[in-house]
């Protein structure tokens, strides 16, 4: 099996399933109809994308792992997420600038991964690009509503945009597995995506008149295992019914 | 792989024609443009098939589908989930245009016209009870993931909007 390459698609999936698994606690929960099906449908793109991933990722481990034991049977040391996506809805402020400083760095991501020569990532890539336009306007628009909005609206989603800019730099961070992938032409350099990443995001930001956090402290640890105390509780949700009814199958 | 051409077996059409979108009943599979590939070799027919969206939970069922009609038709079938080249409502075919607007969906429309309704806020997507442009788009994300909710303002009537995906 082809270590490296296993971990370089569960670094990426993990993302996905993490944050699909966030937005999908919103189901029946979101502040609106309209923003309840959009959260819950933007989960359903992320889950989708998922499968393919962890599809193929079975198909490399090769050791009879299905897709849904890769995705509910590790511990919480082995999902390879970065940190920003296992962060809580605290309001549906944090929902937007979680979902936003993500999706303008999937967007990014997804672009390169397309050229990849590994022909089932670039598929993947392809089709899940389309679903990501989507997301990526969704949550722009919302964080020029909320920050143009009204007082409340504009504190607050700054607030949420400070709390959590300490995650974003790890989206660039590299892992060796990332380095072998990027090597052999089939992984994306993260690290170049970084200056257009902040240059996006800042735009956005200015337009709903806010202000771009200066901290320069930054966290990081998810593409290693070591997750926020956030991490376990989610896991314990995600994994509840593989875990009280093995076998279950999606 | 890379084709975007569908090759499918003539003496296939009929049969898959007859199986619906479980979500949008009056749409057949092969207007919506989801079956690639259909070929008989050694009278098991091989299908390929590729979803709208990644999360389309619809694609389980059209599979079943597609195996119970080939084989109610005498064949095995084996079905193939494929993502490249990925779909785009360019594959949905008129008759299946026509059908979704009879049904109340308002059909996709070009690209660029899309990008201007959901940005802009320009008036394009026509009400399908009334006929009226004077619509607004009140979400773009809808019932499934495929549709995004619109509004007419003349006749006040609400309308799922086919999205269009390039």
């Amino acid at each position: 099996m082809n270590k490296k390459l296993y971990k370089y698609i569960l670094g990426i999936a993990d993302n996905n399933l993490i944050l699909g698994q966030r937005m999908g606690e919103l189901c029946g929960h979101g502040p609106s109809l309209e923003t309840d099906i959009a959260c819950t449908n933007i989960s359903l793109d992320l889950l989708g994308q998922v499968r393919s991933y962890y599809q193929y990722a079975a198909k490399i481990a090769g050791d009879g792992r299905s897709e849904d034991d890769i995705a509910m049977l590790r511990k919480e040391r082995e999902y390879l997420n970065v940190l920003l996506v296992e962060q809580p809805n605290t309001d549906f402020a944090y929902t937007i600038a979680r979902h936003f400083l993500y999706d303008i760095y999937h967007f990014l991501m997804l672009s390169e991964l397309e050229k990849s020569k590994d022909l089932n990532l670039s598929a993947i890539a392809k089709k899940s690009i389309k679903e990501v336009s989507y997301h990526k306007r969704f949550s722009s628009d919302w964080i020029k509503r909320l920050g143009d909005g009204t007082q409340e609206s504009h504190n607050r989603i700054q607030t949420a945009i400070n709390d959590l800019w300490t995650y974003t730099d790890e989206l660039f961070h590299q892992t060796d597995a990332d380095k072998a992938m990027v090597e052999a032409g089939i992984g994306v350099d993260v690290t170049k995506l970084k200056e257009a990443y902040y240059k996006e995001v800042n735009a956005v930001l200015e337009i709903a008149t806010l202000e771009v956090p200066e901290s320069k402290y930054f966290q990081k640890g998810g593409k290693q295992g070591i997750h926020t105390e956030y991490m376990g509780y989610l896991l314990a949700e995600l994994q509840y019914m593989q875990r009280a009814y093995p076998n279950m199958k999606w | 792989m890379t084709t975007t051409e569908q090759n499918i077996d003539k003496k296939l059409i009929p049969i898959l024609e007859k199986i619906s979108d479980p979500e949008i009943p009056v749409l057949s599979i092969m207007d919506m443009g989801v079956v690639r590939s259909a070929v008989i070799e050694k009278n098991i027919v091989k299908v390929k098939i590729t979803p709208t969206y990644s999360g389309c939970p619809a694609m389980d069922v059209i599979g079943d589908d597609i195996k119970t009609a080939l084989e109610n038709a005498g064949y095995k079938a084996e079905i193939e989930l494929i993502l490249h080249p990925a779909w785009t409502t360019d594959w949905i075919t008129p008759k299946g245009r026509k059908a979704l607007e009879q049904y109340g969906i308002a059909a996709p429309l070009d690209a660029e016209a899309d990008k201007s309704v959901l940005l802009k806020g320009k008036q394009l997507v026509a009400c399908p009870q009334c006929g009226s442009k004077n619509t607004k788009m009140i979400s773009q994300f809808g019932s499934t993931a495929c549709k995004a909710q619109f509004q007419c303002n003349d006749c006040q009537e609400p309308f799922d909007y086919f999205k269009c995906l390039k």
